[in-house]
């Protein structure tokens, strides 16, 4: 090629070639170690049950085969049910979890608010201090009888303090004060400005919130291990849990295994490939909600200080 | 306040009411509505169940049908499930093993993730670094019961990637991870950083992106090398960042993440001397075996020493710099 080059002139903070190669060395050598284990996940469920007794889990199948998928199957009912659950959770419980702590962000940003710190104390305690887990199940259980309902799916993750300080800090830096003051002069009221000139401006916040909203409510088991005996209420991931922990039981009690093989001879549990088409089916939407929201992290992701 | 008794208070006594009150009613009053929905969340989630830690000095004994009452009807046993609790080898093995995971948790997630950080920062192309970043935050992303069963693959015994291929390529022998404790200590944290790392080096980094860039220029043009710049200016002015992080972090030494001392160890019995924790541990003893003294004392322990722990630690940063104290 016989182009001429423009030398692009280094900036103040470009580091030498020879540091740069090996930064991504490096950083290729990371990504590798974050997406491989993916990969072999998604390879396994599509294996051959027997090649993969006989050689290991292996990055490519060896012999392709739908067989675990056809397995899942079979039961689909109970797992498009439990997509349902994870989804309606998900999306209303995000929702309303986005707005409670907005809301609640946007008084104790404002300087001109008195008891400000008041109720800045109130929700930054809380990270401080918890109850335990005891006193927790109880007030759900005894005191609120919400167990096996939706809602407690919900209601324990509507309110995040960390959320509402990362919220609390855009609002503070990132709303000008003038504006506030000028809207007010123009005799707006709070909620017109909060939902006119705050929310519009905060759209990378909320975003970042909201996405690590939808991740606790897509990803939690832990809610539905304590409060939920509800066949129809089983979430995706618990649903995953309790597919591992059947099939370790199985796998360890022989006499199990036996008795369930006294019924049927030819049974052969496809153990391992359901365990991983188990864990693509649970992995699934969130990967692909993901790069969308990425975009946003940067900017929403500053955190400030706690004071108000 | 119902409103009838508002409006009472409001009759009998008008003149407690100044005007300078009105005027804040009028101008705040709004943020109260806003304020609401969370507040009672809180109430619910947070603040009652801190009056029910008081259980944990009580022997509950089922009186009647509800709970409540017979919560109330129970005797109060002072110190007794604390000693109980204490009496027990447990007790120690759960506060060394929380202590421990998590303080080489605090530091690994503040040592890698400033580097990375700045190792992002450093990289020429920011299309590249967006696509590392993208791919580093994705561990992030699963839940805790995905990740155990990927760390499945890896340690199964008969044909996980690690017996199967990594041990024989280096001559070694299998090892049966899921019945040896000794190893725990060291996949633990790793499993830790490596889901959790994308997350703490992306807000080191929008801090570092924050940072004006005419410090660097004059850095440069009074001959300070990269390293020197690191150290004089990237690092103090992301100091209130690492401060708070890690102040976050040692306010939560006493907890855990119980997915991943529950999940990926699989709550295996065999492993329990290097990987309970108070958080499984007050699961187990609670929600398994049923014993509510026990699992509250050990609840109320590991809130109040983490509470004094904070306290603690707030103190020191004042000591050190007040502007980065938190309260």
């Amino acid at each position: 090629m016989a182009t001429v080059t423009v030398k692009r002139k280094r900036g103040v903070n470009e580091v030498s070639s020879f540091s740069n190669f090996m930064i991504n060395g490096f950083f290729w050598i990371y990504t590798a170690l974050c997406i491989l284990p993916l990969l072999l996940v998604i390879a396994v469920s599509f294996s051959d049950e027997r090649q993969v007794l006989v050689n290991g889990y292996k990055l490519w199948p060896e012999k392709f085969s739908n067989g675990a998928y056809d397995f899942l199957l079979s039961d689909w009912e109970s797992i498009v049910r439990s997509y349902g659950v994870s989804i309606f959770v998900t999306v209303v419980g995000t929702i309303i979890a986005l707005a409670t702590m907005a809301l609640y962000a946007y008084p104790i940003s404002r300087p001109d608010f008195k008891h400000r710190k008041t109720f800045s104390f109130i929700m930054f305690f809380t990270l401080l201090f918890n109850s335990g887990l005891v006193p927790y199940y109880l007030m759900y259980t005894q005191g609120f009888h919400l167990r096996d309902t939706i809602w407690i799916l919900m209601i324990p993750y509507f309110v995040q303090p960390f959320f509402v300080l990362i919220l609390r800090t855009f609002f503070t830096n990132s709303v000008p004060t003038a504006l506030l003051e000028s809207a007010k002069i123009d005799g707006a009221g709070e909620w017109r400005i909060f939902g006119q000139i705050v929310l519009p401006l905060s759209l990378p916040v909320l975003a970042t919130v909201g996405l690590f909203c939808t991740l606790n409510y897509w990803n939690d088991w832990f809610q539905s291990l304590l409060f939920i005996n509800q066949e129809n209420l089983i979430t995706i991931q618990f649903r995953m849990y309790q597919a591992l922990l059947d099939i370790t039981f199985l796998s360890a009690n022989s006499t199990a295994y036996s008795a369930i093989l006294a019924q049927n001879p030819d049974f052969q549990l496809p153990t391992e490939t359901v365990t991983m088409a188990m864990a693509v089916v649970g992995i699934g939407p969130i990967i692909f909600a993901y790069p969308f929201f990425q975009r946003f992290f940067i900017k929403g992701l500053t955190v400030g200080a706690v004071k108000g | 306040m119902e409103p009838a008794t508002q409006a009472n208070a409001k009759a009998t006594t008008p003149k407690l009411r100044t005007k300078q009150n009105q005027g804040y009613w009028r101008r705040f009053g709004t943020f109260y509505i806003m304020m609401a929905p969370a507040l009672i969340v809180l109430l619910m989630n947070n603040y009652l169940p801190m009056i029910g830690s008081a259980i944990a000095f009580k022997q509950i004994v089922y009186s009647s049908n509800s709970f409540i009452q017979s919560f109330l009807d129970s005797e109060w046993v002072g110190w007794e499930n604390f000693n109980y609790l204490f009496s027990t080898t447990d007790s120690a093995t759960i506060t060394r093993n929380t202590l421990m995971y998590n303080a080489v948790f605090i530091i690994l997630n503040l040592v890698i993730g400033v580097t990375l950080a700045l190792l992002f920062n450093a990289m020429r192309s920011r299309r590249l670094a967006k696509f590392h970043q993208t791919t580093m935050f994705l561990p992030y992303f699963l839940s805790m019961v995905v990740v155990s069963y990927l760390v499945y693959s890896f340690l199964n015994p008969e044909i996980g990637i690690i017996n199967k291929f990594v041990l024989p390529w280096f001559g070694g022998e299998p090892v049966d991870w899921y019945a040896e404790s000794k190893w725990w200590p060291f996949i633990l944290p790793i499993i830790n950083t490596w889901k959790g790392i994308g997350y703490y080096a992306v807000i080191f980094l929008a801090a570092i992106i924050g940072i004006d860039n005419e410090y660097y220029e004059a850095a440069t043009i009074d001959g300070a090398s990269k390293w020197r710049q690191i150290w004089s200016i990237t690092i103090p002015l992301i100091r209130p960042v690492i401060i708070i992080l890690t102040f976050l972090q040692i306010g939560r030494i006493f907890y855990s993440d119980f997915g991943l001392f529950f999940q990926v160890t699989r709550n295996s019995g065999i492993l329990y001397d290097t990987t309970l924790v108070i958080d499984t541990y007050v699961y187990n003893s609670f929600i398994v075996s049923g014993d509510i003294g026990m699992s509250s004392a050990a609840g109320l322990y590991q809130a109040v020493v983490g509470f004094v722990l904070v306290l603690a630690s707030n103190l020191v940063i004042r000591r050190i710099s007040k502007d980065d104290a938190l309260f």
